[in-house]
């Protein structure tokens, strides 16, 4: 028993190294004296000097975490409300046929999504700028919040919802106090998808941006021309730190609020003891 | 549903700090739409000396907000589009003429342009832009090939042909571009890179899948990352990508073939779309003058067609015979023509059958 | 019944507009796209190119080969992961700590593997000290598998511990007391329950695989060439609208068929 316990452990080990290699590699370059991403040159923080004295990319920075995090709380408001409609609908067909449409997002090559709205805003006669970008990140976020949130209503207990109409809740009272409750940890998730698929977008941003916005990857992709600087791996690096903190902040919020969080799992517990 | 109120609200608040911060920030470096003091540059990417933008908004006192793309077609399809307003952007010589075809540029005022007298006479009235009628050059250049001398004999290296040298096993990488690599096969073959026959084509695809043992990868910009790090030895690139690498790595070399090679231009136009004329006038002939001309190019790396511009470059950068080639290997260079829909399709079929016959 | 219809307008309405307006709308264009010539007029022709052309048709292929095993070797690393994550006592921390790594630009995480797997790079180096001459890492299948599923092994991990999540562990104590050992257990009970996040996983990892682009340059070297390439050449490149319109509309019926097939199945088994 003690053995497998050590082997699980190690497999964790090897997947959190794994995942966390590459970055730790940006981060130690960034303190390198020499200008590649190759052979040490000594210590130096000359790249965080410049990094601060850039104010282009420090505006670019806010503008990408300004867009992704309100794209994905848009996003995951709409993909809740697109899961709820699919979950609801009893007739098979429409419901495969809403499942398929918001797939197609997933499916299709960020180079097309870029392309065709592209070609929307034009024929809309929108300008290209903050808000285009906006839209289109909403636009390609809702299909995954969807889906993240699905499993969840599928695998809510029918007869809580049946238990909450009979106690005579109406729609709203139902949404807030039943159904939101227990599929949250899956608009969480989406949320947090959202604001990922976001982050990292290049190509749908490279078509649809315009006058003077751009976010983090179309800057990074353009400079990459000249072969990446280590001022960009200076500014990940800050990034990483800042989101670490983040998540620890995270952490000690919703541990010092268990309170809220055990009459939230009390809700969820008696529901799926029926199965 | 507290627990999701809350984290909404507390979205929201870091939603507010950020846009403030842009505000501030956008006030502070003037990109945005801006005043009308201002003049939208579509570049590619750091493709200018950021001094001397601002020295020009010093001079002039209009803001510069710098835009990049990293293709050709990309930028096409932006300015095609409409929703933006460049005033100046800085395509190839087959995309002026695509361009220009597409009704997508304004001509130049000649009288307003008084610097145009500091270029050669080589660079100007080419057969894109009779005249220059819609265009200024800004870099030139030339497709060749790159070699490091630790594996790689100078001799072994002169000419295309000896590309396909069984010496080079896995070595060779070639840019990512149907034009550049089938054109120079076609030369090979003694044909132009304009070439615009089936047969012709077809003999250089079937030349050109011998290469493929040779191949180590077909990939862009990062050659010059690759070939300065010793990743391969060989390399088909340009020679702006070259003289960058060969900063990193002092083994590196550049040779354009005798044979003649491809001869490209980097040409400064006026989009449709432009909106602040007299700010992207006042540009044009800021960036002719000889001086910034040459900081511009000892910045860059690539070559300058302002010939008041080199006589300020060191000499050591202006006798380089890799990045300034002899008058003789120069008329053998050849200038890329606009293909047209059918044949730009033809020559990327071929190169994209040529890239899967890997394995 | 009224109330139902009012409900099902009101989550309708703004998911609607937004199914109209980036889907449906793009969607017909892309359509549309696709059924005309250069020159504007209605034709087959770009579907005759496609399915005429063995480049087309083995490119496709080759795509779909890749995809899977990215997908494959993904979900192999990713289930066991979730289930161990979810083990874990601040298991909400530890899944931030898998989601975290794709906060940091995906670009950059490449470069960052050319550095790790290149001639002169780290893992040689490291490999130098037992003697091994320097590998050829970089340009290979398994470098571009490799960092494909690097990129994608969140995106599994987070749906599957999602729905091993949902579990109620009273399950598992129940199928324990009823005799079943551990992996009885494992493969009975919550494997099952889990295929929804199974499920979801290998919809957000085999479909953009299949359109993967930058990689195939940067790590692959372009010696694999997926959908994404051929669209993304079409797009940017050729310009050649129309084929590329084409090949995406056949990603997306392929796409539509997938779905439909693992969805009855999926049924079935659970069923069993």
């Amino acid at each position: 028993m003690k053995k497998a316990f050590k082997w699980s452990n190690l497999y964790l080990w090897f997947v959190f190294i794994l995942l966390y290699l590459p970055i730790f590699f940006l981060i130690i370059y960034s303190f390198n004296a020499g200008d590649v991403m190759q052979g040490w040159d000594g210590f130096s923080l000359k790249h965080y000097v410049e990094l601060f004295a850039d104010t282009r990319i420090i505006e670019i920075v806010v503008n990408t975490f300004l867009i992704a995090l309100l794209s994905s709380l848009l996003a995951s408001i709409l993909g809740t409300a697109g899961a709820l409609y699919i979950y609801d609908q009893r007739n098979r067909l429409i419901k495969n046929i809403f499942l398929s449409l918001n797939n197609i997002l997933l499916v299709s090559p960020d180079v097309i999504i870029g392309a065709s709205f592209l070609i929307l805003f034009t024929v809309v006669g929108f300008s290209l700028g903050f808000a285009s970008v906006l839209l289109s990140h909403i636009a390609f976020s809702i299909p995954i919040v969807v889906l993240m949130v699905l499993p969840r209503l599928q695998e809510m207990n029918q007869s809580l919802v049946a238990a909450a109409k009979d106690l005579g809740a109406n729609n709203w009272q139902m949404l807030s106090r039943v159904i939101l409750p227990v599929i949250s940890p899956g608009i969480l998730a989406g949320f947090f998808m959202a604001f990922t698929y976001s982050l990292d977008d290049f190509a749908v941003t490279f078509f649809v941006t315009g006058n003077g916005f751009s976010t983090l990857s179309v800057e990074i992709y353009s400079r990459a021309r000249q072969g990446v600087s280590l001022e960009i791996n200076a500014l990940s690096a800050m990034m990483f730190i800042v989101s670490l903190v983040l998540v620890l902040l995270y952490y000690v919020i919703s541990t010092r609020s268990s309170k809220n969080k055990k009459r939230g799992t009390r809700l969820v517990t008696p529901a799926t003891e029926g199965l | 549903m507290k627990k999701l109120l809350s984290s909404v609200v507390a979205i929201l608040i870091v939603v507010a700090v950020l846009f403030g911060a842009q505000r501030y920030l956008a006030a502070k470096t003037g990109s945005g739409e801006g005043g009308s003091k201002v003049l939208n540059l579509y570049n590619w990417g750091d493709y200018i000396d950021p001094a001397l933008l601002k020295k020009f908004t010093k001079e002039t006192g209009y803001k510069v907000s710098y835009e990049t793309f990293d293709s050709n077609e990309a930028m096409f399809t932006k300015v095609k589009q409409g929703g933006t307003s460049y005033d100046l952007a800085v395509p190839s010589e087959y995309m002026i003429e695509k361009m220009k075809a597409a009704n997508l540029l304004l001509p130049l005022d000649h009288r307003t342009l008084t610097e145009l007298k500091n270029y050669d006479s080589r660079f100007l009235n080419q057969s894109f832009d009779r005249h220059n009628k819609y265009s200024v050059p800004y870099f030139w250049g030339t497709l060749g090939i790159i070699y490091n001398d630790k594996y790689v004999k100078a001799s072994d290296v002169q000419h295309w042909d000896d590309l396909w040298s069984s010496k080079f096993k896995n070595q060779v990488m070639l840019i990512d571009s149907a034009r550049d690599v089938l054109g120079f096969t076609l030369i090979t073959q003694g044909k132009s890179v304009n070439d615009k026959s089936t047969a012709d084509l077809a003999a250089a695809q079937g030349k050109l899948t011998t290469l493929m043992p040779n191949v180590k990868a077909i990939i862009a910009d990062e050659i010059k990352m690759y070939i300065a790090q010793d990743e391969a030895s060989i390399a088909v690139t340009y020679s702006g990508e070259a003289s960058e690498a060969m900063v990193n790595n002092k083994h590196l070399h550049y040779v354009v073939p005798s044979e003649g090679s491809n001869l490209w231009f980097d040409n400064i136009v006026m989009p449709k779309t432009a909106k602040h004329k007299a700010a992207a006038y006042a540009f044009l002939n800021f960036i002719s003058e000889p001086k910034n001309a040459a900081q511009n190019a000892e910045y860059i790396g690539y070559a300058t067609p302002n010939k008041k511009a080199l006589a300020l470059l060191p000499k050591s950068i202006r006798e380089d015979k890799q990045f300034y080639p002899d008058a003789k290997t120069v008329s053998h260079l050849q200038v890329y023509s606009d293909l047209g829909q059918k044949w730009t399709e033809k020559y990327n079929d071929a190169f994209l059958e040529f890239k899967m016959t890997q394995r | 019944m009224k109330s139902k219809q009012q409900r099902q307008l009101f989550y309708l309405v703004p998911y609607g507009a937004w199914l109209l307006l980036f889907v449906i709308a793009p969607l017909f264009l892309l359509l549309f796209q696709s059924l005309t010539s250069a020159n504007g007029g209605l034709t087959l022709h770009n579907y005759a190119v496609y399915f005429g052309s063995g480049t087309y048709l083995r490119m496709t292929f080759n795509s779909v080969w890749f995809a899977f095993l990215i997908t494959l070797i993904t979900l192999v690393i990713s289930y066991p992961m979730a289930y161990l994550l979810n083990q874990l006592k601040r298991k909400q921390f530890w899944l931030l700590l898998v989601i975290l790594p794709t906060w940091i630009n995906l670009l950059l995480k490449t470069y960052a593997f050319i550095g790790l797997l290149s001639k002169t790079g780290t893992v040689n180096n490291f490999m130098s000290f037992f003697g091994i001459a320097p590998q050829q890492l970089l340009f290979s299948d398994w470098s571009f598998l490799l960092v494909a599923a690097y990129i994608e092994i969140p995106f599994m991990i987070l749906p599957i511990f999602n729905s091993l999540a949902e579990i109620d562990p009273k399950l598992e104590q129940a199928s324990r007391d009823l005799g079943a050992n551990k992996w009885q257990t494992l493969r009975r009970v919550i494997l099952p329950l889990s295929m929804p996040g199974v499920k979801a996983g290998i919809q957000a990892v085999f479909i953009p695989s299949l359109s993967l682009f930058m990689i195939t340059r940067l790590i692959g070297g372009n010696r694999v060439i997926t959908l994404g390439t051929a669209i993304e050449e079409h797009f940017l490149v050729t310009q050649n609208w129309q084929l590329g319109s084409t090949i995406g509309v056949i990603l997306i019926v392929a796409m539509v068929v997938t779905m439909i097939l693992t969805r009855d199945r999926v049924k079935k088994n659970t069923r069993k």
